[in-house]
């Protein structure tokens, strides 16, 4: 199957909703098993390992994140947080069926809510796809936050 | 709420309690910056941060604007972040390299690196004035003293008072012990810090660092999941960096008891004196040839067979030596609380050696980290149930002995709570006034 660009801004806008809607393990099927979630600390920070990130997990560390949102003694998310992400439409800035490899870029709003508590954060993600068995898979995703080296509280769930 | 005064704000502390205002008083956290912060030895920066000369960086110490700086000749300078004419910041910019001298950006008053004042634009209107006799008129005010304690910069806010050696005395070791570390012998800032900001008193998240009876409870969610999923996958080898680094958070209650507490007089102390939940990681490759290359094999092993878990130095830094880390609690009021987490790198060791602490320091201490939610809930949940008028005195009795002396290194049980009673009656004794000693750091 050689995805279109329509099918490639498809899925960002579902993964999107999957998150808010807080289907997080069926989130977690979208990877490729060696995919990295990559959230960086430092602006245009080009090095994941020998300086400190915000995010920079595997599978093992997105799945206990994900497992433990819905544990029974997650005491941080007693009550439970919301999220909500509002996304323009993305840009198609790698679209290379013969290779397979294609890469969106799309902006985003991302409001977080726990009780009393709301935060908005502007952030820029960069997701790179791949088709397996005839479907979408996010290869690796990058997340650049546009104020990522502000002091904040929790960010819970995933931007 | 009382009325406290310096007379009167050391009755907060009682051997084994303390009372609620301690964490919730503005009045109390006022206090502490007209008293303590100034009357002890706070954490600056690393000097690798300002490596040459014109080099600066911004900070603060509780709610003063500080600037670090490299002055011509070589030396580290740290100076209030405010202009002597009117009061305008004059470094905005978290780092960077003012060349020879500041400038004002207001009206262009001008300083040396070293904070004296170099010249005024027309200067003449101050002719047959008496500006040269002022503070204003001597240029950028320095704090009280400076250390620089192999490469970790300190300074003591008020002109006199403690020497750096006498405050922090035998504590030094685990400075010492990361510092060996490098096969070099010295460290350099590795990145910017996480910063996280907490909805709490700053005493709390100092407290935590050597709280070893929360780990297993707290962090189940964290830690017990990562173990539960690894077991799932039937616990194959090798273990992930992740297991490595948030498994031994589930230790039990016994692993924490044999670890032990040291403390130190002044409110200094660190927990695994026995090993730590660092002691099981596995080797990098490469390392153990390049520090017995620097130090000899036997020298080697016994520095990096001490494994200190989490090293308090009283009032606000935590320090763990295994990873070159360092975290900053910088206090912004008495429910408000900047947490910067710095890692280092070790000179002379191999790039994954860095790699694993940068790790950590964001699987624990990031605002996106699932270790760091679990306690950032229990402190801020803390805050405001000490908002609760049923009861007023916070218990810290655990392996309580009767008339505790502070003022002797002492070794004990690892899930006693002597480390905080150590800080409080720390906290009580430079929240007054200091003997004034001779000011010898200071010309240095
Ligand atoms: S306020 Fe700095 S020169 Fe006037
Ligand atoms: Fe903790």
């Amino acid at each position: 199957m050689t995805p279109s660009r329509d099918d490639l801004i498809d899925f960002i806008y579902a993964e999107a909703r999957m998150l808010d809607e807080g289907h997080f393990s069926q989130w977690l099927d979208l990877w490729q098993p060696d995919g990295i979630y990559w959230m960086p600390l430092d602006y245009k920070q080009t090095d994941p390992d020998c300086i400190t990130s915000l995010l920079y997990e595997d599978q093992f560390m997105l799945r206990l994140r994900v497992e433990r949102l819905e544990g029974a003694r997650t005491f941080s998310q007693k009550p439970k947080s919301r999220c909500h992400h509002v996304i323009q439409r993305p840009f198609v800035d790698v679209f290379e069926p013969e290779e397979n490899r294609y890469q969106t870029n799309t902006s985003m709003h991302y409001v977080e809510t726990r009780l009393d508590e709301q935060f908005l954060l502007a952030l820029t993600a960069v997701h790179d796809l791949t088709v397996v068995d005839g479907a979408l898979r996010i290869a690796n995703k990058r997340v650049d936050l546009l104020n990522s080296d502000a002091a904040f509280g929790n960010i819970q769930l995933l931007p | 709420m009382p009325a406290y005064t310096q007379e009167n704000v050391t009755d907060l502390v009682q051997g084994h309690r303390v009372h609620r205002d301690l964490y919730t008083s503005p009045e109390v956290y006022r206090l502490e910056t007209q008293h303590l912060f100034r009357n002890v030895w706070m954490f600056v920066g690393h000097d690798s941060q300002t490596p040459n000369k014109g080099d600066y960086f911004t900070t603060q110490i509780a709610d003063q604007p500080i600037i670090q700086v490299r002055h011509s000749d070589g030396e580290i300078h740290v100076l209030y972040n405010r202009c002597p004419h009117k009061g305008t910041k004059i470094a905005i910019d978290r780092e960077g390299n003012t060349g020879k001298f500041f400038r004002c950006p207001y009206h262009a008053w001008s300083f040396k690196t070293d904070g004296c004042l170099l010249a005024i634009p027309l200067k003449k209107g101050y002719d047959g004035t008496t500006l040269k006799e002022t503070e204003n008129g001597k240029g950028m005010k320095a704090v009280g003293a400076v250390h620089n304690y192999r490469g970790f910069v300190f300074a003591r806010l008020a002109d006199e008072g403690i020497s750096f050696e006498e405050f922090f005395g035998d504590s030094l070791s685990s400075i010492d012990n990361m510092v060996d570390r490098a096969p070099e012998g010295r460290m350099e800032v590795a990145g910017p810090p996480l910063r996280y900001m907490h909805k709490c008193n700053w005493k709390m998240l100092v407290e935590n660092q050597t709280d070893t009876c929360h780990p297993m409870v707290a962090h189940e969610s964290s830690a017990g999941t990562a173990v539960k999923i690894w077991d799932e996958l039937g616990n194959p080898e090798p273990r992930p960096a992740a297991m490595q680094i948030i498994a031994p958070f589930m230790s039990a209650y016994d692993f924490f008891e044999g670890m032990g507490i040291r403390t130190w007089p002044n409110g200094h102390g660190h927990t695994g004196v026995q090993g730590s939940i660092h002691s099981d990681y596995d080797s990098i490759p490469g390392y153990f040839d390049a520090m017995t290359e620097a130090y000899g094999a036997d020298m080697a092993r016994a520095i990096l067979d001490e494994n200190r878990h989490n090293t308090v130095y009283f009032p606000n830094i935590m320090v763990k030596a295994p990873l070159g880390q360092l975290r900053n609690f910088i206090p912004m009021g008495a429910d408000k609380t900047l947490v910067e987490s710095y890692v280092y790198r070790p000179v002379g060791a191999p790039d994954a050696l860095v790699a694993r602490s940068a790790m950590y320091n964001r699987m624990i201490n990031a605002p996106t980290s699932i270790v760091g939610h679990d306690d950032l809930e229990m402190y801020e949940r803390a805050q405001e149930g000490l908002m609760s008028e049923g009861l007023e005195w916070v218990n810290v009795q655990r392996l309580y002995q009767e008339d505790e002396d502070f003022d002797v290194e002492a070794v004990e049980n690892g899930t006693t709570e002597r480390q905080m009673r150590n800080q409080f009656n720390a906290w009580a004794k430079f929240m007054t006034p200091q003997p004034s000693v001779p000011n010898a750091e200071a010309a240095e």
